[in-house]
């Protein structure tokens, strides 16, 4: 992608001390939207799911499919319905990184959809998440899988992603 | 609020090919970096491409989970962040590689995705492969080489560094 063409930051969230989530309400006007996050949370030194939930909707209307690899062997599975997708991953000692994209959250009309990829110590994974409502999305709310915190210096970063 | 996602450097192997490619003096004036790359390699056998920091040999780890069959997934660990290819003259091996907070003073973990297929003479298989890598080294980020475990990268082959700043 040149210079000069999208990928506009739209907001960063670090953590200065612990928290149990961190929300983006404020998306702009985009076509797409990208999240990038690195740092340490959990409740442990393992790992666990960044879920998020979109509009804060806590019912059970979102689906996740995975893949994942813990550098022995490979796993698939499906979660779901739950109240949030299982998206990037975190571990609680060691900086990881997660990316998620979520394609044409604006629209009114479909479904909408989550890529995402998680990256810690102990797995590899890729994840596709649909959350059942047509609304356009206005926020986003990261939370952690077992109810841990994102620690100190843990940065959520919004992107926006604008079509020709 | 400005774009981001800019062009540091980009590389092309010319005619002569290349024993590695490398980006050097990389500002620390971005958040992360991007990097992608479309290589292959004049080995008649399987290559891993190394990723190394600032020249460094050591302290990575990685986890991949791929799959090239079409009916089942595998996944392997490494010291080092190594993407690969298999009987390299026959595939191109493409790759991104994303690196958040490359100049921070934290071990660096980085998202890799990549993908390759041979040519007619290798039969058109194809492989996807996502890579977890980490670099246990809380050193910035200044230069990135990406290395073969053996041959030449050939001519043609390209990487792209991009810079991405966030808000």
């Amino acid at each position: 992608m040149a210079a000069g063409s999208t990928y506009t930051p739209i907001a960063t969230t670090t953590v200065g001390s612990a928290v149990s989530s961190i929300t983006f309400s404020s998306l702009g006007s985009y076509t797409d939207i990208v999240i990038v996050c690195n740092g340490t949370g959990g409740i442990s030194s393992n790992d666990s799911s960044i879920l998020l939930q979109f509009n804060a909707d806590t019912g059970s209307n979102y689906s996740t499919t995975y893949l994942l690899g813990d550098g022995s062997a490979a796993a698939s599975g499906r979660i779901g319905p739950s109240t949030a997708v299982y998206s990037m991953r975190v571990n609680g000692t060691t900086n990881s990184t997660g990316i998620a994209h979520v394609q044409n959250y604006s629209n009114s009309t479909t479904y909408k959809t989550v890529i995402s990829r998680g990256n810690t110590p102990q797995y590899a994974i890729a994840l596709v998440g649909l959350w059942r409502s047509t609304a356009a999305i206005t926020s986003i709310k990261l939370l952690e899988q077992n109810g841990g915190n994102f620690q100190t210096g843990f940065t959520a970063t919004l992107y926006g992603i604008a079509a020709a | 609020m400005a774009n981001t996602f800019e062009l540091i450097a980009s590389s092309t192997v010319g005619s002569g090919g290349a024993s590695t490619v490398s980006f050097t003096s990389i500002s620390s004036s971005y958040t992360d970096l991007c990097l992608k790359m479309s290589m292959a390699n004049n080995t008649a056998s399987w290559v891993d491409w190394y990723i190394q920091f600032n020249s460094s040999t050591s302290s990575y780890t990685d986890k991949l989970v791929y799959t090239g069959n079409g009916s089942s997934a595998s996944s392997t660990s490494d010291s080092g962040i190594q993407p690969r290819t298999p009987l390299s003259t026959q595939a191109w091996m493409n790759a991104e590689i994303y690196i958040p907070n490359y100049a921070g003073s934290t071990n660096k973990s980085v998202s890799l995705d990549q993908g390759w297929s041979r040519n007619a003479s290798g039969n058109g298989s194809t492989f996807t492969g996502l890579l977890a890598g980490l670099w246990s080294n809380t050193a910035a980020i200044t230069s990135i080489q990406i290395v073969p475990t053996s041959g030449n990268i050939v001519q043609y082959s390209t990487a792209y560094l991009y810079g991405v700043k966030n808000a």
